[in-house]
């Protein structure tokens, strides 16, 4: 019995040091990461006003305001939501509602699994082979949002499946046996129910592609544009790309770090903004479907 | 009637559902055409720039030159023909723009009309001669011989040290330098974010309260979403001059801001996953294991991790290849020199980076952007390698699970 008794303290201790291990570890992840937030927040905050955000930038890109930058941006996310966002609903409507568990969805899966794992810069090459090059859009929105979009359509497709998903199979075949045709479940029945969660999923892949540099350094981006685009086959600033050429290779990278601050923190507070509504997007529809 | 358009328009709707769901796998064969159509295309082009040739003795044995041997004759590396398989004859070096110190102008001509022949004269005169000239002025009157270059091909591409896409007389083209920084680069992450990620995960899932879980989660479901550059800036300001104070280095753009940065982007991947496969082991089985007499910390290595296992280990690989592909970060803060690494305080250059940072300047079409094209489609490969292995590991788990 004394020997149990020492196995079972000798445990405890071990359950002891290995749990104060992971706290520490835990407490490093989430201070750093905490750290990093603060520290650009801090340094931001003080340099964002409404002519920061609604000025041309001057001087070598030391003083002035990010105006463009935050237009072209917009232009991007808009672009590239008009195309994703049709293809990836009615993909993720494809593969969940109408594909048995065959060879054809297994493929098409595997498919979209792999184009989500390419990394960003290739979609860059990629986009400045075909849309630039080859169609000749050049250095345009066009070619950039076409781009930024053919890289979020997996993150659609792949919430519109989990979406769908979520939605109970007995929804299903009540529509169906009261005379619906399969089309018309989808759209009157299942759709309305997985809308939250697929505008959540579409309203964080916003938020993905405000922030890529790599996929648009070479199909839209401009290094120094002061006017805003007139066509769609104009190029654009915008706030990632901006951030990298004024904290690496500006006139003078000292002298423009506030404004890097600045943008920094547009930024994150946009991908901020972008997760606070989702998740409160997310919390109301959830009541209204629960509700109907 | 009626019926019949009803179920004509359902089906035309339903074919646009099937051809949207295609689109994915239309834009990876794309992908795979554009790339390689431009990449493939490296290994059919020699290393000398277009509109120049290398000159030679007519007599010379020597008939082809590969771009390493070109560039070692003119570093005078090589000194002597025979190194290369010809004549015992030393290399003689001679610069087109000294023309004028053996021929005078009127001998040239106007219009550069006879340097042709000057050239030609001056290698029959100087055997060991070799001479970089515009191809223009191998025209008419040339008598020399010009030598041929190999062209690039996959192995040298793959194996050789020196990444000098524009330099003269040959372009160097070895991607070795760019696969192992990046590996260096990614491994370093790993070896950092994989230990804190994974305890963090477990500390969320099984330690920790709800109501704290219920605050971190988000909040690294938050970090995730921030954009690459930002934590690229936020390297460049702080963590480079950290490291370049700390270990007291001339810069401090080196491969271990780059490791550090990595595995903060990868941090919030790695937990979210691995933290999400913990959470799938049923709770019979911790239960089990509890009523047993086991702690919950025995329970935690001997249940539930092996339980998850191949959950993390596709968290794993996948923060290896969220981290191998990343661009922006890393191009800011690991001081790009196309170096083998030998240490973690040396600055390095993955291939995103190199691509990122090349491609504005490379003329289109030319060797060099099409060699950054090949850098493409080596990463690529190893993304879908990965890709595929991930797959591969999770669908084992199904199976296991069963």
């Amino acid at each position: 019995m004394i020997i149990s008794k020492k196995v079972i303290r000798k445990k405890n201790l071990k359950e002891k040091v290995a749990f104060n291990i992971f706290r520490v570890f835990s407490a490093i992840v989430v201070l750093s990461l905490i750290a990093i937030l603060s520290f650009i927040i801090y340094n931001g905050i003080s340099v964002i006003n409404w002519n920061f955000l609604t000025q041309m930038p001057e001087d070598g890109m030391t003083k002035g305001g990010i105006y463009p930058a935050i237009i072209g941006t917009l232009c991007l996310v808009a672009g590239s939501m008009i195309f994703a966002i049709p293809i990836g609903v009615l993909s993720g409507i494809y593969i969940n509602e109408y594909t048995k568990d065959s060879w054809y969805k297994r493929f098409i899966k595997l498919m979209t699994n792999n184009l989500a794992g390419i990394p960003s810069i290739v979609f860059g090459l990629f986009g400045m082979s075909l849309f630039v090059n080859t169609l000749g859009f050049g250095d345009s929105i066009i070619a950039g949002s076409l781009t930024l979009g053919l890289m979020v359509l997996p993150v659609v497709i792949r919430t519109t499946e989990e979406a769908l998903k979520s939605v109970d199979n007995s929804f299903r075949h009540g529509s169906l046996a009261l005379g619906a045709t399969k089309l018309q479940t989808v759209r009157k029945v299942v759709l309305p129910m997985a809308f939250p969660n697929i505008i959540t999923g579409i309203i964080l892949s916003v938020g993905r592609v405000s922030g890529e540099t790599a996929p648009i350094l070479f199909t839209v981006a401009a290094y120094f544009l002061p006017k805003l685009p007139s066509s769609i086959f104009d190029q654009v600033m915008a706030l990632p790309y901006h951030l990298y050429v004024i904290s690496t290779s500006g006139t003078n990278v000292e002298a423009s770090r506030p404004i890097a601050y600045g943008t920094a923190m547009v930024l994150i507070g946009f991908v901020l903004i972008v997760n606070l509504l989702a998740n409160a997007l997310r919390k109301y529809f959830g009541k209204k479907v629960k509700m109907n | 009637m009626i019926k019949f358009l009803k179920s004509t328009f359902e089906k035309l709707k339903e074919g646009t559902l099937f051809l949207s769901s295609t689109i994915t796998t239309l834009a990876i064969v794309l992908i795979i055409i554009f790339l390689f159509k431009e990449g493939i295309g490296t290994f059919n082009q020699t290393p000398i720039e277009d509109g120049f040739s290398l000159v030679v003795n007519k007599n010379n044995p020597i008939n082809e030159l590969s771009a390493n041997e070109i560039k070692n004759i003119f570093d005078q590396n090589i000194t002597n023909w025979k190194t290369v398989g010809g004549k015992n004859d030393s290399i003689t070096l001679f610069n087109i723009d000294n023309i004028g110190e053996f021929y005078s102008d009127s001998a040239i001509g106007e219009n550069f009309e006879y340097l042709p022949q000057c050239i030609s004269d001056y290698t029959e005169k100087n055997p060991g001669t070799i001479a970089f000239v515009t191809t223009r002025y191998t025209g008419k009157g040339f008598t020399g011989k010009i030598l041929t270059t190999t062209k690039v091909n996959i192995s040298q591409f793959i194996s050789q040290k020196e990444w000098f896409p524009t330099a003269q007389p040959a372009a160097q083209l070895g991607v070795l330098p760019l696969i192992l920084g990046t590996l260096w680069v990614s491994f370093g992450a790993i070896l950092i974010a994989l230990p804190l990620g994974l305890a963090t995960s477990i500390y969320m899932a099984e330690i920790t309260s709800p109501k704290i879980r219920n605050i971190l989660k988000p909040l690294i479901e938050l970090l995730a979403g921030i954009p690459s550059v930002v934590y690229g800036f936020f390297g460049l300001v702080i963590i480079v001059p950290g490291i370049q104070k700390i270990f007291d280095l001339p810069v401090g753009e080196t491969a271990l801001a780059g490791s550090i940065v990595l595995a903060i982007m990868a941090l919030p991947t790695i937990i979210t996953i691995s933290e999400d496969a913990l959470r799938t082991t049923p709770k019979a089985m911790k239960e089990a294991s509890l009523a047993l007499g086991a702690n919950k910390w025995q329970t935690i290595y001997r249940v539930i991790i092996p339980y998850s296992g191949s959950g993390i280990t596709a968290a794993t690989i996948l923060g290896i290849g969220r981290a191998i592909g990343e661009t922006m970060a890393v191009l800011m803060v690991t001081g790009n020199a196309a170096v083998i690494p030998h240490s973690f305080l040396e600055p390095v250059r993955t291939i995103p980076a190199t691509i990122a940072a090349e491609l504005g300047e490379a003329p289109q079409g030319g060797l060099h952007y099409k060699a950054l094209f090949a850098l493409g489609c080596i990463l690529f490969i190893i993304t879908m390698a990965i890709n595929l292995i991930v797959g591969y590991v999770s669908s084992k788990k199904k199976y296991n699970a069963r």
